[in-house]
C-alpha cells in the first residue's frame, strides 16, 4: 500500500480509480451533534474580511472588478493568486488575482467579447481576429449548423435558454480522484486507456483516442497548476489539508478551462471526513484547523467568477455559478453517509455568514440522523441558504455516489455526465396548436402549417388532438437543435479535465427541459372543466382568452388536473424519446425553471388558463402564483404527482415561507410549560 | 344519513394549532365578535361548503405522510357550534390513529345543563388535545372584549382540569385592551389552579384581519390599534408565568 494511504481499509480502490469503493470501505457515519464544531480563527475572519471589502469595491465598480481581456484562460494560463499567502491553508484562484475574471473565448468568441464590453472593457483586438478567422469556437460551429426552422423556433422562444452561445456546463468531473490517487496515476490510468481503444478506425474510435489525448493533455496542465502554487499533486495527498487542496486544484482546473451553465462540485464532504478523522486520530490536526482549512476552501468556493453578459444574468436572475455540493444522503448498505465533515461544510455559513455559493445541497432522506436533521434546520432557519434533495427518490437510480449538478440533475460521479438541454416551452407549443404553428407574438409561422382551432369556443379533444401533434413536432426540433449543439460543444469546447475525471465508459444523459408546465395544466383544465372564448385579432389569430367559469387549479390536489399535467409529461417525453439523440445519450427531462420563468412569461401570449402576455409561468413544477389556494400540503401533493420516472433530470417545486407561518416563536413558547412535542421528538 | 359539517376552509399545511403539521379544517359560524377577531368571514353560521367526515379524512388520508408529527385540528369559527360533527369525525379520526384537537372558545359549554355535558363528556374521549383562548380573566371586561360574558368559558377550564384533559392556553395581548399587568397576573392565577394545561402561548395582536373587514363592508372594531411588538408578548408571557409560579408556591 502507498504510505499516503497507510490506515485505510483496503478495497479494490487501491487497484482500480474507484472512489466509492474508497468512501464506503472507510467514512464514519456520524450520529452526535453539533458541539464538537469550532468557530473561525482570526486567520479566517481576516481572511473574510479581506473577501468582504473585496465584494464591495466590486459591487461599487457595477459588478465586475476586474477582467482579463488578453490572457485567454487554460488550466496553466495565470500565475499565482493569493488573498494574502501567509494567511490561506487552501490556495488558487481562477486568474492572478481574485476578483479578476478570465477570458474564455471557446463557447463563443461573439459572448465573450460582449461580457467584455456590457462591463466596460475592450477584448483585444488580436485574440477577437484569432477566434473570428483562425479559431472556430462552439457557438460559429453550431449557427453554421443549424436549420432555419432552429432558427426561427429559437428567436421566438418556444426553444430557450439553449447552451449555444456559452458552454454548456453540467458535467461534474470526480475531483476525489486528485486527493486519492495523484495525478500521475490518473494520467497511467487514461494512458492504458487510449491503449486499449479499438483499433478499427471508425470515427467515433478515432474521437474517442482524441479526447482521451486531450484529457491526458489536461492532466499533465493540472500537475503544471499545482507547481504554480508550489505543489507536487503527482501523488496521493497525505492528510486532510492536502486532500482538499488537491480536490481544490482539481475543481479549479475545469473552472479556469470552461465558463459552463453549471460548475458543480460534486459529493465532497464525506470522502475528506475519512483524511480528517484519520489526522485526529493521528493527531496531525485539530478539529479548529481542520474546520480552518474547510473555511477557506468554502471561501475559494464563493469566490468562483465568470465573465458573463446582462442578459445572460436576466436569464439566470443573477450571476449564479452552481457551485453545488451534496451532503449527506443514505448508502445502499443503509448506513446514513452524514460525517463530522458534512457538518463542517454547513457550519461554513455561521463562520463566514451566508451565501448563495455554494449550493449547498443537503441529500434528504427520512434516515438521516436526528442530530442532523435539526441541526440542517437550524442552520436553514439562520441562513436561509440550504438546498434539500429527496435521497430517497434520487438513491433507486443513482445509487449513493451521485451528485447534483445545477440545482436538481443528479450524476453518477466520474461514471455519468450529462448533456445540458435547456427548455422547451410547453405553453408557447399549445398556442402554436391553437394557431397553426403561428407565433402568437410576431405572428411568424414557425412551427407546421397545421390546421388551426376554429370557432369562437375551445373544445377540449380538438385542442388536445392539435397539441399532440404539436408537442410531437416542438419534441423533433428541440431534440435535434440540442444535438447540433453537443456535437458542437464536444468539437469545439470540449471538457477536458472534466473528462479526464471521469471513467472510460460514460452514461451521457441527454437532458431536456420543459417550462411553461402549470400554465399548460391549468389551461387545458379551463378548457375541460369551464368555458374558454378565443379573441381574435384582425388576422384571425388568437391572441386572448376569456375564461367563463370556474375550473380545477393545479396546486391544489385535485386529480382532475393534477392528472393533466402528469399525462403532459409523459407525453412529451415519449415524443422527446422518439428522437434520435446524440452520442447514444439517454433522454431525460427536467421540470425546474428556478428563475428564467420571469423570462419565457414575457416572451409567451396569452394563454387560456387566464394568464395575460408577458405575465410570468411559475417557476419549475410550482402552481402558477395564487391559485393553489388549499395550503402548502395540497400544493406539494399536486408536484408529487409527477412522474419521476420521466423526470430524472428533476422537478422542482419553490417553497417560500415566513418562519412564522413554520411553527411557534420559539422564544414565545420557550419557559418552564415545555411543550410536549419538544420531548417528543428527539 | 351522513352529518354534514358546514366548512370554511381547509388549510392542509397547519403548523400553529397544535403540534407538528396538521390539517386544519375551519368551521363555519361563531357567536362570539371578539373585537380582535382575524377570520369575521367564519362568524355567520349556514355558509360554508357542506362536507362529511369522512370527506375530510379522506383528504387527510391522502397526505397522511406528511402529518406523521401532527394530525387534524377543528377550528373556526367556534367549532363545537357544530359539536355533533366534530365529535363523529374524531370518533373516526381516533378509529385510525389520529391526533385529534379542537381549538374552542369554550363559549358553548354549559356547566348546569347534563345534555350538552355528556356531548362534551363524548368529546373528550375523542380529542388528544384543546385549544382554549382565554381571553380576558374579568368577566366584564371579557363582554366588553366578545360581546359575551365568561362564566361557560371558566367553568370549561375548570371542567378540563378535573378531568386531566390536556390543554393549551392561548392568549392575545391587545394594546389598549389586554395589555395591563394586572390582567396577564389574574390569568397567571387561573392558571395555577389548572394543572392540566401543558403550554401558554401569548400571542402579539396583529392587524392582518383588517383586509377581510373591508371586503365583508364590516367595521373593523379596532380601528387605529397598531400590531403589539413581539418583545411585549414575550414580557407578558414572562409575568403570567411568574404570576403562576407564585401562587403555586403559596
Amino acid at each position: 500500500m502507498n504510505n499516503e494511504w497507510a490506515g485505510f481499509v483496503p478495497g479494490v480502490w487501491e487497484r482500480e480509480i474507484n472512489v466509492r469503493d474508497f468512501i464506503q470501505k472507510n467514512y464514519t457515519p456520524y450520529d452526535g451533534d453539533d458541539t464538537f464544531l469550532e468557530g473561525p480563527t482570526d486567520h479566517t475572519k481576516a481572511l473574510w474580511n479581506q473577501v468582504m471589502d473585496l465584494s464591495k469595491a466590486e459591487h461599487d465598480a457595477g459588478g465586475v472588478l476586474d477582467m482579463d481581456t488578453q490572457v485567454i484562460s487554460t488550466i496553466t494560463s495565470h500565475g499565482p493568486g493569493y488573498l494574502n499567502k501567509d494567511l490561506e491553508t487552501i490556495v488558487g484562484f481562477q486568474t492572478d488575482k481574485p476578483f479578476k475574471r478570465a477570458l474564455m473565448p471557446y463557447g463563443g468568441i461573439r459572448m465573450a467579447k460582449k461580457a467584455c464590453e456590457d462591463n466596460g472593457y475592450t477584448l483585444d483586438p488580436e485574440i477577437e481576429e484569432f477566434f473570428t478567422t483562425h479559431r472556430k469556437t462552439h457557438n460559429a460551429g453550431v449557427f453554421d449548423a443549424y436549420t432555419p426552422e432552429m432558427r426561427a423556433c429559437r428567436s421566438n422562444h418556444i426553444i430557450t435558454g439553449l447552451p449555444d452561445a456559452y458552454g454548456r456546463g453540467r458535467i461534474i468531473g470526480d475531483y476525489r480522484r486528485v486527493a486519492l490517487y495523484g495525478v500521475d496515476r490518473l494520467i497511467a490510468d487514461k494512458q492504458h486507456q487510449k491503449d486499449t481503444t479499438r483499433i478499427i478506425m471508425y470515427s467515433d474510435v478515432i474521437r474517442e483516442r482524441e479526447e482521451l489525448s486531450e484529457q491526458i493533455r489536461a492532466l499533465k496542465d493540472l500537475k503544471k497548476l499545482g507547481e504554480i502554487y508550489g505543489f507536487d499533486i503527482s501523488k496521493p495527498a497525505q492528510n486532510v489539508k492536502e486532500a482538499i487542496q488537491w480536490l481544490y486544484f482539481g475543481y479549479l482546473a475545469a473552472v479556469k478551462e470552461q465558463n459552463g451553465a453549471a460548475m458543480s462540485l460534486g459529493r465532497t464532504s464525506t470522502f475528506l471526513d475519512i483524511y480528517a478523522q484519520r489526522d485526529l486520530a493521528n493527531g496531525t490536526f485539530t478539529e479548529s484547523q481542520i474546520q480552518e482549512f474547510v473555511d477557506h476552501f468554502i471561501m475559494k468556493l464563493r469566490l468562483i467568477k465568470f465573465a458573463r453578459t446582462p442578459e445572460y444574468n436576466d436569464l439566470f436572475s443573477g450571476d449564479p455559478q452552481w457551485v453545488t455540493e451534496s451532503i449527506g444522503g443514505v448508502g445502499i448498505d443503509g448506513r446514513h453517509m452524514v460525517t463530522k465533515m458534512s457538518y463542517r461544510y454547513l457550519h461554513t455559513l455561521s463562520n463566514l455568514g451566508t451565501a448563495p455559493e455554494p449550493n449547498l445541497t443537503v441529500l434528504w432522506s427520512t434516515r438521516l440522523p436526528m442530530n442532523f436533521k435539526r441541526f440542517c434546520a437550524k442552520t436553514s432557519i439562520e441562513s436561509s441558504s440550504i438546498q434539500y434533495e429527496n435521497d430517497d427518490l434520487m438513491r433507486v437510480t443513482h445509487g449513493d455516489d451521485y451528485a447534483i449538478a445545477c440545482c436538481v440533475s443528479s450524476m453518477r460521479v466520474g461514471k455519468e455526465m450529462q448533456f445540458f438541454g435547456a427548455r422547451a416551452n410547453l405553453a408557447k407549443c399549445l398556442l402554436y396548436a391553437i394557431n397553426g404553428g403561428v407565433d402568437e407574438i410576431t405572428k411568424q409561422q414557425v412551427g407546421p402549417k397545421y390546421r388551426p382551432v376554429e370557432g369562437d369556443y375551445l373544445d377540449y379533444n380538438d385542442v388536445m388532438d392539435k397539441y399532440k401533434d404539436m408537442m410531437k413536432w416542438l419534441a423533433q426540433v428541440y431534440v435535434n437543435t440540442l444535438n447540433i449543439i453537443h456535437y458542437m460543444h464536444d468539437k469545439y469546447c470540449y471538457e477536458k479535465i472534466q473528462m479526464a475525471l471521469h471513467d472510460k465508459k460514460v452514461t451521457r444523459w441527454f437532458a431536456t427541459g420543459i417550462a411553461g408546465l402549470s400554465v399548460v395544466a391549468d389551461s387545458l383544465s379551463a378548457i375541460k372543466y369551464a368555458k374558454v372564448k378565443c379573441i381574435r385579432d384582425e388576422d384571425g389569430i388568437v391572441v386572448d382568452y376569456q375564461v367563463e367559469g370556474d375550473f380545477p387549479k393545479y396546486g391544489n390536489d385535485d386529480d382532475r388536473v393534477d392528472s393533466i399535467a402528469a399525462d403532459l409529461v409523459n407525453t412529451f417525453m415519449s415524443y422527446v424519446k422518439s428522437n434520435h439523440t446524440y452520442r447514444g445519450g439517454i433522454p431525460t427531462t427536467s421540470i425546474l425553471t428556478i428563475t428564467s420563468n420571469v423570462v419565457y412569461g414575457r416572451n409567451t401570449g396569452s394563454t387560456p388558463d387566464g394568464r395575460k402576455r408577458g405575465e410570468p409561468f411559475a417557476p419549475g413544477a410550482n402552481p402558477m402564483h395564487h391559485r393553489d389556494t388549499h395550503g402548502a400540503v395540497a400544493s406539494l401533493a399536486s408536484v408529487s404527482k409527477l412522474p419521476f420516472s420521466e423526470a430524472q433530470d428533476g422537478i422542482s417545486n419553490t417553497f417560500s415561507i415566513i418562519p412564522g407561518a413554520l411553527g411557534k416563536d420559539d422564544q414565545i413558547f420557550a419557559g418552564d410549560l415545555t411543550l410536549e412535542m419538544d420531548e417528543s421528538e428527539s | 344519513m351522513a352529518i354534514k359539517g358546514h366548512v370554511h376552509s381547509l388549510e392542509s399545511f397547519g403548523t400553529v394549532d397544535g403540534p407538528g403539521i396538521r390539517l386544519v379544517v375551519f368551521l363555519q359560524g361563531c357567536p362570539m365578535r371578539c373585537q380582535y377577531c382575524h377570520n369575521p368571514d367564519t362568524w355567520q353560521p349556514g355558509l360554508g361548503t357542506e362536507m362529511t367526515t369522512d370527506e375530510i379524512l379522506a383528504q387527510y388520508q391522502r397526505n397522511a405522510s406528511f402529518y406523521k408529527r401532527g394530525g387534524i385540528t377543528v377550528t373556526g369559527g367556534e367549532p363545537l357550534l357544530q359539536i355533533e360533527f366534530v365529535l363523529e369525525l374524531f370518533t373516526k379520526a381516533k378509529k385510525s390513529g389520529i391526533h385529534t384537537c379542537v381549538d374552542t372558545s369554550g363559549i358553548t359549554f354549559r356547566p348546569d345543563d347534563d345534555a350538552v355535558k355528556a356531548r362534551f363528556d363524548a368529546l373528550r374521549a375523542v380529542t388528544d388535545l384543546f385549544l382554549l383562548d382565554i381571553k380576558q380573566v374579568e368577566p366584564e371586561a371579557h363582554k366588553a372584549l366578545t360581546g359575551h360574558r365568561n362564566d361557560n368559558i371558566l367553568a370549561f377550564a375548570r371542567y378540563l382540569a378535573e378531568n386531566r384533559q390536556p390543554v393549551w392556553i392561548r392568549h392575545v395581548v391587545v394594546p389598549g385592551i389586554t395589555d395591563k399587568e394586572e390582567g396577564w397576573k389574574a390569568l397567571g392565577l387561573l392558571l395555577a389552579k389548572l394543572p392540566n394545561v401543558q403550554a401558554l402561548e401569548v400571542l402579539p395582536y396583529h392587524t392582518m384581519g383588517v383586509a377581510k373587514y373591508e371586503k365583508l363592508g364590516l367595521s373593523y372594531p379596532l380601528e387605529g390599534v397598531p400590531a403589539l411588538d413581539k418583545k411585549t408578548a414575550v414580557h407578558a408571557r414572562q409575568v403570567i408565568l411568574a404570576a403562576r409560579h407564585q401562587a403555586l408556591q403559596k
